[in-house]
C-alpha cells in the first residue's frame, strides 16, 4: 500500500491531507475505511474526501456513508427539537454539547460527523425540574441498577442516561463538563453565562461559546476516560481551533483550571492533523508521543492493538476520576457484581 | 469475495472457516475494496487451540452474539456477512426474504423463519428460476428494481434432504449437527445465479410462505404487506425517509398473497399458478 503505515495515522493522514489518499491502493483504502469506521470518522471522512478522485468501490462506500451521516443528522436535530419543545416552558437556559451542538450551529466539526446521544448542559439547581420534565414526557431510566443510579447522582457530571421510549435515543443530562469526582472543577456557571442561543427564538437551544467547546472537548478527551474514540475527539478540536483561532483559549481554560488539557489537545491536533496553533505552543511534552501511540491504536481490520497502552490509559482514567479509597470500594463493589 | 453489489473481507484466526469460503464460493469475484470486515477470532489464546471456539467480530457487532465451535466456524462467517448486512447496509433496503427471478421479474417471498422462504427459493432454482437470494433481498431506493444477494443458501434440519432430493447436481457444503437451528447444511448457488448476480430485475410478486397448513392462498392488504415488511427489514429506520419512499413504492407496485402449503409440491404448485396468473 502507498505508505507504510496501517494504523491511526493513516486516517489522520487523509483527513489532514485529503489529496494524499491519491497513492492508495485498494489495500489501503480498504484499511483507511475500516480505521474510519471503527473510530466513526467515516462521516467525516466522506466529507472530507468529496472532491477526490476515487475507485469506484471507494466512492460507493463512502457515498453510503455519507447518506446514512445525513439521516443521522436530521434524527439528532429532531431529538433536540423534541426536548427544546418539552423544556421550553421551564424557561431555563439549555445548552446543547458536542456534536449535536456543532450540528445545530453549522460548524466545521459538525461536517460528516456522528451523533449518536443528545448532550445538553442545564444549570445544577434545575436538574431535578428538567428530569421530571424530560420523565412526563416519555424519556425513562435505562439504569436499572441503584448503585449506578446511586454512584451517578452523587458522583458524576451528568444524570442516569434516559433513553426516550418510542424513539429510542438517549439523553444525557449534564449539570457541568467534568466528573465531580476529578481534582479539576471547571467553572459550570460561567459555561452556561457565555453560551449563545441559536436563533432570536426566547426558547432557543444554546450552544457554549467556541472557547468553552475547546475546553470541554479537552476536558472529555484527557481529564475523563481512557481515549476510547479520542481521534473523533481530536478532530473536534481541530474543526474548532481552525474555525475560531485560539484568541483569549488560555485564559479561559486557566479559569477552568483546564489549560494542561486544552494544551495537550492543541499540541496533539496539531501533531495529527496539522491544526494551526501558536508557535510557543508547540512545545516538546515527554508524554504526548505515549498519547499518540494510544490515539491511533487501530489496525486495518478495524481492531483495537497495542492492549498494554490502551490498558494503562484505562486505568489512568480511573485514577483520574477517583481518589483512591473511593476507586477501591468502587471496584470491589463493581466485581462482586460481575461475579453475581 | 463479492456477493451481488456488496464485498466482504473474511479474516480468521484458523484456517479451516476461510479455506471452506474459499472452496464453496471459489466462482465468485474477489473485490478489491470490501464494503465489510468480518473477523473470527479466539476470545482468549488458548480457545485457538483448546476446544476452540469462535468469536465474530466486524465493522458492526452485536453484543449478546454467543461464539460458535470450530466445527461451525463456516456458519460463523455466515452469520458474520448477515451481521454486517443487516446493520451496515445503507445503500439498498433491506428485506429479510428470498428472491427468484424469472424473465427479468422477481418473485419475493418473505416470512418468519420455518415458513420456507430458502427452501422454496432452493426448489424453484432447481426448476429453472434463477436463484437471487435466500436471506436477504436489495430494494435499490433509486430504482426500485431488485438486487441478488446470492451467498450460500442456508438449509435447515428437514429442507436438508428435501432439496438434496430435488437437485442432486447441487453442490452442498459440510453437513453441520447441533448448531443453535439444528442441522444446518448450505448449498452453493449455481452458476446462473453467480453468472447473473449483478442483473437486477423487476419485482413482480411477493409471497408471505406459510408451511404446515392446507393448501390455501389469499390477498394481503398493502396495509398489512406494509407494516410486515416494516418488520422484516433490518434497516427501514435506519434509512429513513429513502426507506420509507422505497418501501410504499415496492408495496403499491407489487401484487402480495400468502400460501399456506403442507408439503413443497404443493406450495410449488401454487406458485406457478399464481406466476402464471400475473
Amino acid at each position: 500500500m502507498g505508505g507504510a503505515v496501517s494504523d491511526g495515522r493513516l486516517l489522520a493522514r487523509a483527513l489532514r491531507d485529503p489529496a494524499s489518499v491519491r497513492t492508495l491502493d485498494a489495500a489501503g483504502w480498504t484499511d483507511l475505511i475500516q480505521i474510519a469506521r471503527a473510530e466513526q470518522l467515516i462521516g467525516t471522512l466522506a466529507a472530507r474526501l468529496a472532491d477526490q478522485s476515487r475507485p469506484a468501490d471507494a466512492a460507493r462506500i463512502l457515498a453510503d456513508a455519507a447518506a446514512s451521516i445525513a439521516q443521522q443528522r436530521t434524527a439528532a436535530l429532531w431529538e433536540a427539537e423534541m426536548a427544546r419543545r418539552v423544556l421550553a416552558p421551564l424557561g431555563l437556559p439549555v445548552v446543547l454539547l458536542k456534536g449535536t451542538a456543532f450540528l445545530a450551529a453549522g460548524l466545521a466539526a459538525g461536517m460528516g460527523r456522528s451523533v449518536g446521544d443528545c448532550d445538553i448542559l442545564v444549570p445544577r439547581g434545575a436538574l431535578d425540574t428538567v428530569e421530571a420534565a424530560l420523565l412526563g414526557a416519555g424519556w425513562e431510566w435505562v439504569k436499572p441498577d441503584p448503585y449506578d443510579d446511586a454512584y451517578y447522582r452523587r458522583w458524576m457530571h451528568e444524570l442516569p442516561p434516559l433513553i426516550h421510549r418510542e424513539r429510542d435515543r438517549m439523553i444525557d443530562v449534564h449539570h457541568t463538563i467534568l466528573p465531580l469526582t476529578t481534582r479539576i472543577t471547571p467553572d459550570a456557571d460561567a459555561l452556561i453565562a457565555a453560551s449563545v442561543p441559536l436563533d432570536g427564538r426566547p426558547s432557543a437551544l444554546r450552544i457554549l461559546s467556541p472557547n468553552d467547546m475547546l475546553c470541554h472537548a479537552a476536558a472529555h478527551l484527557f481529564a475523563d476516560g481512557d481515549l476510547a474514540g479520542g481521534m473523533r475527539n481530536l478532530w473536534d478540536v481541530h474543526c474548532l481551533i481552525a474555525q475560531f483561532g485560539v484568541a483569549g483559549l488560555t485564559e479561559r481554560a486557566q479559569h477552568h483550571g483546564l489549560w494542561r488539557e486544552v494544551a495537550r489537545a492543541a499540541r496533539l491536533a496539531h501533531a495529527l492533523y496539522d491544526t494551526p496553533i501558536p508557535a510557543r505552543w508547540r512545545t516538546w511534552n515527554v508524554l504526548d508521543p505515549l498519547y499518540r501511540r494510544r490515539l491511533t491504536a487501530r489496525d486495518g481490520w478495524g481492531r483495537r492493538t497495542r492492549s498494554l497502552t490502551r490498558f494503562a490509559f484505562y486505568a489512568r482514567s480511573h485514577w483520574l476520576r477517583m481518589p483512591p479509597a473511593m476507586l477501591a470500594r468502587h471496584l470491589w463493589i463493581k466485581w462482586r457484581k460481575g461475579k453475581g | 469475495m463479492r456477493i451481488g453489489p456488496v464485498g466482504f473481507r473474511i479474516g480468521s484466526d484458523w484456517r479451516a472457516p476461510v479455506a471452506a469460503l474459499e472452496s464453496l464460493y471459489a466462482a465468485y469475484p474477489k473485490p478489491a475494496i470490501s464494503d465489510f470486515t468480518v473477523r473470527l477470532f479466539a476470545a482468549r489464546p488458548w480457545r485457538r487451540f483448546l476446544r476452540p471456539s469462535v468469536t465474530i467480530e466486524g465493522d458492526f457487532v452485536l453484543p449478546e452474539a454467543a461464539p460458535l465451535p470450530l466445527a461451525q466456524g463456516l456458519l460463523a462467517a455466515e452469520m458474520g456477512m448477515n451481521l454486517q448486512m443487516a446493520l451496515g447496509q445503507r445503500h439498498y433496503l433491506l428485506l429479510h426474504a428470498s428472491a427468484v427471478e424469472r424473465d427479468g421479474r422477481a418473485l419475493l417471498m418473505t416470512g418468519l423463519s420455518g415458513a420456507g422462504k430458502s427452501t422454496l427459493a432452493a426448489l424453484l432454482a432447481a426448476r429453472g428460476w434463477r436463484l437471487m437470494g435466500d436471506e436477504f433481498v436489495l430494494v435499490d431506493p433509486e430504482t426500485g428494481l431488485i438486487h441478488a444477494f446470492p451467498r450460500l443458501v442456508s438449509l435447515k434440519n428437514q429442507a436438508i434432504g428435501v432439496v438434496e432430493a430435488a437437485w442432486p447436481e447441487a453442490r452442498f457444503g459440510p453437513l453441520m449437527g447441533g448448531t443453535p437451528k439444528g442441522d444446518i447444511r448450505h448449498m452453493v448457488p449455481d452458476a446462473a445465479a453467480v453468472d447473473a448476480m449483478h442483473v437486477p430485475a423487476l419485482p413482480a410478486l411477493l409471497l408471505f410462505p406459510g408451511y404446515g397448513f392446507a393448501a390455501e392462498n389469499r390477498a394481503v392488504p398493502q396495509s398489512e404487506v406494509f407494516v410486515r415488511l416494516t418488520q422484516a427489514s433490518t434497516n427501514y429506520v435506519a434509512l429513513g425517509e429513502r426507506g420509507f419512499d422505497a418501501l410504499t413504492r415496492l408495496v403499491k407496485a407489487v401484487p402480495a398473497r400468502a400460501i399456506d402449503y403442507p408439503d413443497t409440491d404443493s406450495a410449488i404448485a401454487q406458485v406457478e399458478a399464481l406466476w402464471a396468473a400475473l
